[in-house]
């Protein structure tokens, strides 16, 4: 068992580090501030392949393992949360289904475009209704001729109105088991932006992340081709589930980026910040408060990069990913509000990064299933 | 079209400076950079192969872990590598760093062979120069633009209060200043690829009509009477002064120190 990184994803590491210091540190407080989408960034990540890293090169990728494309997030997190999400989502909620489900043709027709970061994409199954519960979903698909007709509207959207390319969840039938309850079935779909009927709604005002672009997707009388289909009909929620397993290692890397990032800061200000003569860090609880962070965080990257290497080896990473992403969490959570307090009363301003990474690390907890959901998948596995 | 791009792995000063007890740098203590000016050398390489079509080849001597700047070169996008490392050949200076790299050179195709302006570490200016009167080569130093004009180059030469355009053919040397671009960043894919490859390694006996006394600490005709970190400034003076008084304190002291 080797815990160490060969030469290469040393050096792609040192490129995303490079890259995050370079070209996105500069602009996460503003992005913050001004909740602007950070567009200029996510153009120089494309031209770069940040947008394609674990996809084929055949598919216009770079042709890297899941490590490195987690290697990614975790450092653009470092700092910016913001720029995190906005690759995962593109990367693991868009790309990677329809790599693993799509057609040839489906494949050839958008990926190339996704992964060059000619185009982003986005992934809608959350409705007002339904969050943990998938079952609760109301968006309708139903085909007329050689055409899906969709009806309903998706909330809470990574990469909302800046995507080009949508995965959709939506239910196609409802079926009766043999005691007589309805059980709906669902099935995915690719949409493009532009489609008539397919509009947004109201972006969300949110506590952290900021700058990603979230937002309500409507569909009045959507209608898209029958071969927008992805996967076969009625296969939906599977497809959805085990995209989100994939996005659950990407959610936990931007959740351990920002509790490295948070932790970096902390480390430097406790040795500048001096009460009672001397330097904060010099002081035992400072000290016993930066070792706890430190081995935690060393913890929660164990068990994210065994989630990457999980992906990359073995058809079924569930559970896995769910340790990686509840633990990840829960540890951006736990380090980022320990920094505050190291910080006193300016970790409390906004004009210091820990105060927006508290933030940011908050919805790791939440979205692509909460802590909750992580626990019933492992404990799922364990009981089973 | 054939270029070489000369580097050379310098310490990151970010990281501190150590020394041997010879006075030469200790550089496998050190983390180490691809040079600044070389990087902007081996990018407008690359610029030269997306326009006009090129090969480009990095060349650099060093310890085996120079292998690393030359796999950041292949992920930026250099087709070949070649590394010059031999024990025979270390604690070189700037004369037998050239006479090295000219017996490589004289080994492979060129019509281009571009040079950092200087490295970081030794700040000498003088190894590009150099590589070329080994060569018999033309030399265009201190470039900021770089044009290919048919079978010659124009270049952009900086000078200190104006800028000489001249025309070279090829084949020719030039050396390259660190703003003459922003290098580009390596892509995840071309990491990969970098892996990949093969770098080529030659050591003293690849090297091609050059004399042993020309090589390594030996053939180095600089001696290091002393090297040392730089001398830390003391703490300075302060004064609290109102402005007018802190003006005419300041030109007394400037005076009695005879700077006006």
């Amino acid at each position: 068992m080797d815990f160490s990184l060969d030469k290469k994803h040393e050096m792609a590491r040192s490129l995303f580090k490079e890259f995050a210091e370079t070209e996105v540190k500069p602009l996460a407080q503003e992005t913050d501030e001004t909740e602007a989408f950070p567009a200029e960034t996510v153009a120089k990540m494309g031209k770069y392949g940040f947008l394609g890293i674990p996809v084929p090169k055949e598919y216009g990728g770079q042709g890297c393992d899941p490590l490195t494309y987690v290697m990614c997030v975790e450092e653009l997190s470092k700092v910016c949360g913001t720029t995190g999400v906005i690759v995962s989502a593109h990367t693991s909620l868009c790309i990677d289904p329809i790599m693993t489900y799509g057609t040839e043709e489906q494949k050839q027709k958008y990926v190339p475009a996704l992964a060059k970061g000619e185009k982003l994409g986005a992934f809608g199954l959350t409705e007002p209704g339904a969050g943990t519960d998938a079952q609760g979903c109301q968006t309708k698909a139903v085909l007329d001729g050689d055409e899906w007709v969709l009806n309903g509207s998706k909330c809470f959207i990574t990469n909302g109105k800046v995507a080009d390319v949508y995965i959709i969840i939506a239910v196609t039938s409802i079926t009766e088991d043999k005691r007589g309850r309805k059980k709906k079935n669902f099935s995915a779909f690719i949409v493009e932006k532009g489609t008539p009927g397919f509009s947004f709604g109201t972006k969300e005002k949110k506590m952290g992340i900021r700058g990603s672009s979230t937002y309500e997707l409507i569909f009045e009388d959507c209608r898209i081709p029958k071969d927008a289909l992805l996967g076969p009909e009625g296969r939906g929620f599977p497809i959805a589930m085990h995209t989100l397993d994939g996005g659950r290692i990407g959610i936990a890397a931007q959740a351990l980026g920002i509790a490295e990032g948070a932790l970096e800061r902390t480390i430097e200000y406790t040795k500048e910040r001096k009460q009672f003569g001397r330097a904060i860090a010099a002081q035992q609880n400072t000290q016993f408060k930066l070792a706890d962070m430190a081995a935690r965080i060393d913890a929660a990257k164990f068990l994210v990069y065994r989630a990457a290497k999980a992906k990359e080896t073995q058809k079924v990473y569930s559970v896995e990913a769910a340790k990686a992403k509840l633990f990840a969490a829960e540890t951006a959570m736990a380090v980022t509000t320990e920094c505050v307090q190291l910080f006193g009363g300016y970790g409390y301003i906004r004009e210091y990064d820990v105060e927006r990474m508290m933030r940011d690390a908050k919805i790791t907890e939440i979205y692509e299933g909460t802590s909750e959901v992580q626990r019933m998948v492992i404990s799922g596995a364990l009981l089973k | 079209m054939k270029i070489v791009v000369c580097i050379k792995q310098v310490p990151d000063t970010k990281g501190g400076v150590k020394f041997n007890p010879d006075g030469t740098l200790d550089r496998a203590a050190m983390l180490a950079i691809m040079n600044p000016d070389d990087k902007a050398g081996l990018e407008a390489a690359l610029r030269i192969k997306e326009q006009n079509g090129a090969e480009v080849t990095v060349l650099t001597m060093g310890l085996p872990k120079a292998d690393d700047v030359l796999r950041e070169a292949l992920a930026m996008g250099a087709d070949n590598a070649i590394l010059v490392t031999d024990r025979v050949l270390g604690g070189a200076d700037t004369w037998a760093t050239s006479t090295t790299i000219a017996g490589a050179l004289r080994n492979i195709d060129y019509d281009l062979i571009i040079t950092g302006r200087q490295a970081i570490d030794g700040d000498t200016a003088q190894v590009g120069p150099q590589i070329a009167e080994h060569l018999g080569l033309p030399v265009i130093s201190y470039a900021e633009d770089i044009k290919i004009d048919g079978d010659s180059v124009i270049v952009k030469r900086q000078y200190e209060d104006r800028y000489h355009m001249l025309k070279a053919k090829m084949p020719c040397l030039i050396t390259a200043l660190s703003e003459l671009n922003t290098p580009r960043y390596m892509t995840p894919g071309g990491i990969f690829d970098a892996y990949e490859k093969e770098v080529t390694v030659w050591g003293r006996a690849d090297l091609k009509d050059v004399d042993d006394s020309n090589l390594g600490l030996k053939g180095s005709p600089t001696k290091i009477a002393k090297a040392s970190d730089k001398v830390r400034k003391g703490a300075g003076e302060k004064v609290n002064l109102d402005p007018t008084e802190s003006v005419n304190y300041i030109m007394s002291k400037l005076t009695e120190k005879h700077v006006i």
